[in-house]
């Protein structure tokens, strides 16, 4: 920004300096201030794009489904090192399938000597998963180490599956409530929409990778509610504040000033939660790669697009008007802008 | 809202210095953490997946519960019948849920008032509940029904799960594991975490033994053989070898002459005349009488050692066994008698416990995670600091110092809370690390913004504090309530990662109403700006 014109001509300064910061180095604009883009116009090729894309996550949860983890549908996970150099998976993957277990799957995992694999759960309740895992064992002798195992029973796998899927009712419900309080039943409504949109767009994703979709995914969705909302909260304040403010403006022109205006914003913060969680993708290891990939498809890829594209525009039919607002309200709004 | 008193600026300054403090004993070793005084010891417990260890959660087996319930219930109306003298038709037997006996007409009346003594109110939480541990029918006929309720159940179980946390504490502690805990988890689970365990097999094998020990007399009133075709005799059952004994099937008396209740002491150890492991153990006082007199009575004949439910050793009597003591030699390997010795001194688990979930992380793995979280940690920190400096400049500076006493902050309030750091819950530092510095975004931005609209660089920076306070208010208690739902329906690790982002976004709604605030407070003071560069 630099230089301030019009606070300049405004005079009334308290100090005299004319403190420039950093007068060499000149800090990047990433938004150019008056910035006018039309983003409700867009709304005729984001919605219908939106209405599509989400129809085919849920054509894809449906008939491609899901790469559950074994804490939804319950057996048997080991990662083992192998303690001399690369891990003989075709080796591995006889021995382990001569045990009469039923569907063992094998992935390399991080490194050539890293190896994972996952036992599928054993019928005949919770003690067949112990003797199913002492089998796998001893099967894979001593020239491995055991890094990581994980058995998780028929009764734990349902459990956690219904509290997970509870959890993320109950957390949508908490939220549209909380925002029913804060704004008007519209926004709730719209900023609701918008984030089911991110949820079912995020699961449709991790049904096209098959990723792995545990507990941790549980904790990535969650997380993306959380922030997608954040975002589109910081807009719907500022359309609230505009629409005290502008009592006579059509709708989309001041949805319009409002992405405009919080667009910066926006940008930067969506630039550094992209750069924490790029160095959490690139230096966190194997063990948190979906969980990271999840969040990044979600809070940077899905949500901004959201709350700019879907969550503004969408205000447009759920009936919030301009140019409703009480008079005395104007005065209070005046006056509080001039403090 | 620029104006900050000497007495609030204090306060700021005096609760962030505090809270980042109590993160100070995670930089000290251990040993010269323990000379510190109490209060100053607390410190982060780092999580199973992050120091290696052991995660077990056991249910109980309700049905074995319930079974044995039963059992008692019928074991009580044979005998108080008895007693009463009231004249069966039928011998109580279990059914289904209930125990059944059928008496004779004239004596129904006595029967059930006798029967009343055996049901008891259950204790609710004011007093009596108006339930009752035996719900008494008379179906007429003589056949009289007693139906074990469902709350004497859970009643039980409750019990049941509280002495098997009693005892797999002393089991664990006697295989020398350090600071394990173990917790009850609902009403009938136990939930066992040991950190940095070598061996979850053996573990496991030593806290879900029940260890159930009998000894009993062999029933030589018939063969194994004929036993086996035909149907043992009434007071008798059989009971098959252990796997080191080949599964030998033994025809065994159903009566204990002494059982592991008993022992007072169980110790391993080696025959001196063949060397092979075993296990000596000693009776306390009443169990040593009935021991001695039973193996009076029956020299010569064999009795048998069984333990849940499989015999491991069926020794003969040569001679009387007076002392009170013995010794169990059944193909032990050092380390099995070694836990046997461990189980039988603990104590036998009231009901059987069943492992239903089972994580265990492997030193190595957990070392590697923490390094690897590290390593993310200061590459995400470092990328968020140079790209708000290269946006705001001086600004972006201040945003960094406030988001670096935000991370010491957060290491502060879990170190107080005791709370544990799992890897997912390092991913929410790194994130709070790039969400926190949007609060500060969000007033830069409005600053600028109400610069643009003519206002002079101090009443631009105190509006843009007010409104954008209010906003960051409302966007983070959504991600707050999302870290809630999280921290209830999460176990472990997912756990850990709601408590850290729920913390952070506490301490950045902290840092953003008062200590950047206070930071640009006193550079406007200082610097007296006539223009603002803030971008």
């Amino acid at each position: 920004m630099g230089e301030v014109g019009a606070a300049a001509a405004a005079g009334n300064f308290i100090g005299e300096a004319d403190v420039r910061l950093h007068p060499s180095l000149p800090l990047m604009r990433i938004v150019p201030d008056d910035t006018k883009f039309d983003f409700m116009r867009f709304r005729r090729i984001s919605f219908p794009a939106s209405a599509l894309l989400s129809i085919m996550a849920i054509l894809l949860f449906f008939f491609h489904g899901l790469n559950f983890g074994i804490d939804f549908i319950g057996g048997t996970l080991i990662e083992v090192q192998s303690k001399s150099g690369p891990a003989d998976l075709a080796q591995m993957r006889s021995t382990l399938g001569g045990l009469g277990l039923g569907d063992i799957q094998l992935q390399q995992f991080g490194g050539p000597e890293n190896v994972l694999i996952r036992v599928a759960q054993q019928p005949g309740g919770e003690e067949a998963q112990q003797a199913a895992l002492a089998k796998v064992r001893q099967a894979l002798g001593t020239g491995v180490e055991i890094r990581r195992e994980e058995v998780v029973g028929p009764r734990v796998s349902k459990e956690l599956l219904a509290y997970s899927t509870i959890g993320l009712m109950l957390a949508i419900f908490a939220i549209l409530i909380y925002l029913w309080f804060r704004f008007e039943w519209q926004f709730a409504l719209g900023a609701m929409i918008a984030n089911v949109h991110d949820l079912v767009l995020t699961i449709g994703y991790m049904s096209l990778t098959q990723i792995d979709f545990d507990l941790s995914s549980i904790a990535a969705l969650l997380t993306i509610l959380g922030y997608s909302l954040n975002d589109t909260v910081v807009i719907y304040d500022r359309i609230r504040e505009m629409l005290r403010r502008y009592k006579r403006m059509s709708m989309p022109d001041l949805l319009n000033i409002s992405v405009n205006s919080t667009l910066s914003r926006s940008i930067i913060t969506h630039v550094t939660v992209t750069l924490a969680l790029l160095a959490l993708l690139f230096f966190g290891g194997h063990a948190i790669h979906s969980f990271v990939a999840t969040m990044i498809f979600g809070v940077v890829l899905v949500g901004t697009y959201t709350s700019v594209f879907i969550a503004a525009p969408i205000l447009i039919y759920l009936g919030v008007a301009g140019g409703r607002v009480e008079a005395e309200d104007l005065v209070a709004t005046q006056r509080s802008a001039r403090t | 809202m620029l104006y900050i008193s000497r007495w609030k600026a204090a306060a700021i300054l005096l609760t962030a210095f505090i809270c980042c403090l109590f993160a100070v004993p995670n930089f000290f070793p251990e040993k010269t953490v323990q000379r510190w005084p109490a209060w100053a010891q607390r410190h982060i417990v780092l999580g199973l997946d992050l120091q290696g260890g052991s995660h077990i959660l056991l249910q109980v087996d309700t049905n074995d519960v319930r079974r044995q319930k039963l059992q008692a219930l019928q074991d009580d109306v044979r005998k108080l019948l008895r007693e009463a003298r009231v004249g069966l038709t039928r011998a109580p037997v279990i059914r289904g849920n209930s125990v059944e006996v059928v008496v004779r007409d004239s004596d129904v009346q006595q029967a059930l008032t006798k029967l009343r003594d055996l049901s008891q109110p259950l204790g609710g939480f004011l007093g009596s509940s108006g339930q009752r541990s035996v719900d008494i029918e008379n179906a007429g006929g003589g056949l009289i029904r007693l139906t074990v309720s469902e709350p004497a159940i859970v009643e039980r179980t409750r019990q049941v799960v509280d002495q098997s946390v009693e005892i797999i504490g002393r089991r664990v502690n006697a295989l020398g594991l350090v600071e394990p805990s173990i917790q009850r988890q609902g009403v009938d689970r136990v939930l066992v975490q040991v950190p940095g365990l070598g061996n979850p097999e053996e573990l496991i094998k030593v806290i879900g033994t029940t260890a159930k020990l009998t000894f009993r007399l062999v029933d030589t009133s018939m063969s194994v053989e004929q036993a086996l075709q035909g149907r043992p005799p009434p007071e008798s059952e059989i009971v098959y070898g252990s796997k080191a004994e080949n599964r030998v099937p033994y025809l065994l008396e159903k009566r204990v002459i002494v059982s592991g209740e008993e022992l007072t002491d169980a110790q391993p150890g080696f025959d001196q005349r063949t060397g092979e492991p075993i296990v000596s153990f000693k009776f306390n006082t009443s169990g040593a009488r009935k021991f001695a007199q039973v193996t009076q009575e029956n020299v010569g004949r064999a009795f048998a050692i069984v333990l849940d439910e499989e015999v491991i050793s069926a020794p003969v009597i040569r001679e009387p066994i007076l002392g009170g003591s013995g010794q169990i030699s059944g193909s032990f390997t050092v380390e099995s008698a070694n836990n046997l010795a461990i189980l039988l001194r603990a104590g036998a688990l009231p009901a059987k416990l069943t492992v239903i979930e089972q994580r265990v992380v492997g030193a190595g793995l957990g070392q590697d995670s923490i390094e690897k979280g590290k390593m993310a940690s200061y590459f995400g920190a470092a990328l968020v600091v140079v790209f708000m400096v290269m946006t705001y400049g001086l600004f972006g500076v201040f945003a960094s110092i406030a988001v670096g006493i935000n991370v010491g902050m957060i290491f502060g309030v879990l170190s107080l809370l005791n709370a544990t750091l799992t890897l997912p819950g390092i991913i929410g530092i790194v994130l709070t690390i790039g969400i926190a510095v949007d609060s500060n975004v969000l007033i830069y931005e409005r600053i600028r913004e109400e610069v643009r609209t003519g206002r002079t660089p101090i009443t631009a920076i105190d509006a843009g504090f007010t409104r954008a306070l209010a906003t960051i208010l409302d966007s983070n208690i959504t991600t707050f309530i999302a870290a809630a739902v999280l921290f209830f329906i999460g176990t472990g690790p997912v756990r850990g990662f709601a408590v850290t982002l729920g913390i952070g976004i506490v301490t950045t709604v902290f840092t953003a109403f008062t200590l950047t605030r206070l930071i640009v407070a006193w550079w406007v003071r200082w610097a007296r700006p006539r223009q603002l560069a803030i971008s």
